[in-house]
């Protein structure tokens, strides 16, 4: 599993850089987590709250590579995934 | 490191800078992203695959398909293609009468293991020895999912069911039929491949079969099969994140995934091995440099 | 003479080539069968004509499978046809049932081995509610007009519609023309399938489970049924019959297929002799000409009504039901096939059939059939 690009500069901050997202359809998922183990920067997680067919759904964190693995192995047709022209940087705390 | 820890991304619409959509949410050919299957379900992972793939193709508005009975069927009403509904294990008939008919369209088969390798394992046979050129397609979880998890032809030794509680016995049970490579064996079969949809890499492989299986029918070189493993967590009695470690560890050790037929030869067990662990090496590359390049 | 070219020339042919013909001058595209006697030469006269006439006949490598084929062929708008014998048909029963759902015209040749497939044919041997147009001809020339009659109501009905020949008919050959019939316009066939429609959003699906694709209306399986169910009655319609020598009738026999031919020269020549003596032909097995034998039962010269078909009595329970207790219903048939259980057997004999409606007709005894006697059942100790 690669990392996303992350540089981390002198400060207590560091960056993480998203050369893609997606959109994620949450009231179509039925909570198979197939998509948590499928992302390769692992940039997905289980939702706490659920929808309103009772599942968690993932949520996107930083890092994400438009690669589209998690909609390959999607069963609901839950993502839409697209590329960045330039990648988004996010900075987190160290 | 991202992931968990990190803020939640906003993903509930198109991002607002610049950026282009890669992969839609659904294929065009799918009237509709709503469906009946079980969460985990490996099915539509197979039926977005081959829509892509007929639609990448040029070819959707000569696309016949022919479904079979089983959970898959109710695809049959938001597949935007035209569709005969055939009866459990008869729809390689059925597509042979449509394709005589209309020789110059693109008719494939769409059924479960259950549906074609118990109740029509001679219609899929004779078909393929026929070299009719159509494509069967093959989902194959090893149970026969609508009726609640029920060992078919296609279970392998030690796999429970409803029916086989204690595990398959082959004393009891006997063995299961490797149905791709037995089509593979006949001469009238032109492509014959296995897929997998357990990881992005193997929906990724079962996507250029099933390219290839197609381009090859409308070459009018004979039969062609695409048998892809998919999972059902719910026949299987597991629960749905297990789902691609179970199939893989299991039935995708019994039937082996890769290109079983490929320009008249069949290929050997050691050279699909082999390339398996190639490809899933390569295509998992792939995906950390940033996506698999589709062709 | 061509596969397509009709010819009112009469040229000597056997009943299974001239069925053939007919069918492919009726526009029948698509044949596949399995060889079983007596239909295998069907199979083989549509295996040689089918392919200079446009068309494609496969030899399926099973009953279910060439119905499976037909099925398809249907779908797509084509005229096609399958067969067998009673057995073969036997084996397609489950898909009959659902052709008949998906009202796909199927057009179903029974080259029967006598007249005993009568229930499988009327009844249906599949599930479900459902009817299919049976057409009993009487002889090669009628099995011309019924082959291309069969295509039209198939159509006409999008139900499908069997042919019940048989051994005789199979293989009698016969001075025949095949003239193609005229028949009104049907409408075009929008509800088939060809692959135009996929990925406009107007796919469409030739389907017997009552859905359609997301977004139609559909009527589910239960409504699917009735449907189906409600459409029975209008199909009634179709009935056909023939009646000879009833008016001043004391018996009236019932009879179909080339049987029939043999029970109307018996009747003909009991008749020269004074016998007062009528008969009913069904035409259409089913509809079963149920006002007519009931006509001809309540005439008021009327004293008995018998059944003559070759078989255990099959057709006499729709006679007692057409007749209605106007008068006693007799069975005078029998088993009858030949050794092998393929051909017509020691019945279809014009003296033994004439010995019987006699019998029938002075209210005497049936005549053993010979040999029979060593075939019949004895009841066991612990069945008394």
């Amino acid at each position: 599993m690669s990392e996303p690009s992350v540089r981390e500069p002198d400060s207590g901050v560091r960056e993480i850089r998203s050369r893609g997202t997606v959109t994620i359809d949450v009231e179509h998922c039925k909570g198979c987590e197939l998509c948590i183990p499928a992302c390769p920067p692992n940039v997905l997680s289980m939702s706490t709250p659920v929808n309103h067919m009772g599942y968690r759904y993932p949520e996107l964190h930083p890092g994400c590579t438009g690669c589209a693995a998690c909609l390959l192995v999607c069963p609901d047709f839950v993502f839409e995934v697209f590329r960045f022209e330039q990648p988004v940087v996010t900075e987190v705390p160290a | 490191m991202s992931g968990p820890g990190t803020p939640i991304v906003d993903t509930s619409s198109a991002p607002t800078v610049p950026a282009r959509r890669v992969e839609e949410l659904k294929p065009a050919l799918l009237l509709t992203q709503e469906h009946h299957m079980c969460p985990g379900c490996g099915e539509p992972l197979a039926v977005r695959q081959f829509l892509e793939t007929i639609e990448d193709l040029g070819v959707a508005q000569r696309s016949i398909a022919v479904a079979g009975i089983g959970c898959y069927t109710s695809f049959s009403g938001s597949m935007d293609v035209d569709l005969v509904q055939a009866l459990h294990g008869r729809a390689p008939s059925v597509a042979t009468g449509v394709k005589r008919m209309l020789p110059d369209a693109l008719v494939f088969t769409l059924q479960g293991d259950g549906d074609m390798v118990n109740e029509g394992l001679q219609e899929v046979l004779h078909t393929a020895a026929r070299g009719e050129n159509v494509t069967c397609i093959l989902l194959n979880n090893g149970v026969f999912g609508e009726t609640g998890g029920h060992m078919t032809a296609t279970s392998v030794i030690g796999q429970r069911t409803k029916n086989s509680l204690d595990g398959r016995d082959a004393a009891y049970h006997g063995y299961p039929v490797l149905i791709g490579d037995l089509i593979a064996q006949l001469q009238g079969a032109a492509y014959v491949a296995r897929g997998s949809v357990h990881n992005a890499g193997g929906v990724a492989r079962t996507r250029k079969m099933f390219k290839r299986a197609f381009e090859t029918q409308l070459r009018g070189e004979g039969f062609t099969f695409v048998e892809v493993l998919t999972m059902c967590p719910t026949g299987w009695f597991i629960p749905t994140a297990d789902g691609p470690d179970y199939m893989h560890d299991t039935l995708g050790e019994v039937h082996i995934m890769g290109e079983l037929k490929v320009d008249g030869r069949v290929r050997t067990t050691e050279e699909l091995h082999a390339e398996n662990v190639a490809k899933q090496r390569e295509l998992d590359e792939q995906l950390a440099r940033g996506g698999i390049h589709k062709e | 003479m061509t596969a397509t070219t009709a010819t009112s020339q009469r040229v000597l042919m056997e009943g299974s080539e001239a069925l053939a013909r007919a069918a492919i001058v009726a526009g029948c595209r698509f044949f596949a069968g399995y060889p079983m006697t007596p239909f295998t030469e069907v199979l083989e006269h549509f295996a040689r004509l089918l392919p200079d006439a446009g068309g494609a006949c496969i030899n399926a490598e099973s009953e279910l499978e060439a119905v499976g084929m037909a099925w398809g062929a249907l779908a797509t708008g084509a005229r096609a046809a399958t067969g067998s014998t009673g057995q073969g048909l036997s084996l397609m029963q489950e898909s009959f049932s659902e052709i008949t759902l998906a009202e796909l015209p199927l057009v179903i040749f029974n080259m029967a081995r006598g007249q005993q497939d009568y229930f499988q044919a009327t009844r249906g041997g599949g599930h479900g509610d459902y009817r299919h147009i049976v057409l009993a001809p009487q002889d090669v020339r009628e099995g011309v007009e019924h082959v291309q009659l069969a295509f039209h109501l198939a159509d006409k009905w999008r139900n499908p519609v069997l042919v019940y020949g048989d051994y005789l008919l199979a293989h009698t050959q016969e001075a025949i023309s095949i003239e193609p019939m005229v028949f009104p316009v049907l409408p075009a066939k929008d509800w088939a399938v060809n692959g135009s429609r996929s990925g406009t959003g107007r796919s469409g699906a030739v389907t017997s489970l009552g859905v359609g694709k997301v977004g139609q209306r559909a009527l589910g399986q239960e409504g699917k049924a009735q449907y189906i169910a409600t459409k029975i009655p209008y199909m009634e319609r179709e009935v056909r019959f023939e009646t000879g020598f009833v008016d001043d009738a004391e018996t009236i026999v019932v009879a179909f297929g080339s049987p029939a031919k043999f029970v109307k020269y018996a009747i003909t020549q009991l008749r020269a002799a004074g016998n007062r003596i009528g008969y009913v032909r069904p035409i259409t097995l089913w509809p079963f000409p149920y006002a007519a034998v009931a006509d001809a039962a309540g005439l008021p010269s009327v004293r008995r009504v018998g059944s003559f078909e070759l078989a255990a009595g099959q057709m006499v329970d729709d006679v007692r039901i057409g007749v209605a207790g106007r008068a006693p219903v007799t069975f005078i048939g029998g088993v009858s096939t030949d050794h092998s259980g393929f051909g017509v057997g020691r019945m279809l004999d014009v003296e033994v059939i004439a010995d019987r409606i006699l019998a029938l007709h002075l209210d005497r005894d049936l005549p053993v059939i010979p040999g029979y006697e060593s075939c019949s059942y004895e009841l066991q100790e612990h069945q008394a």
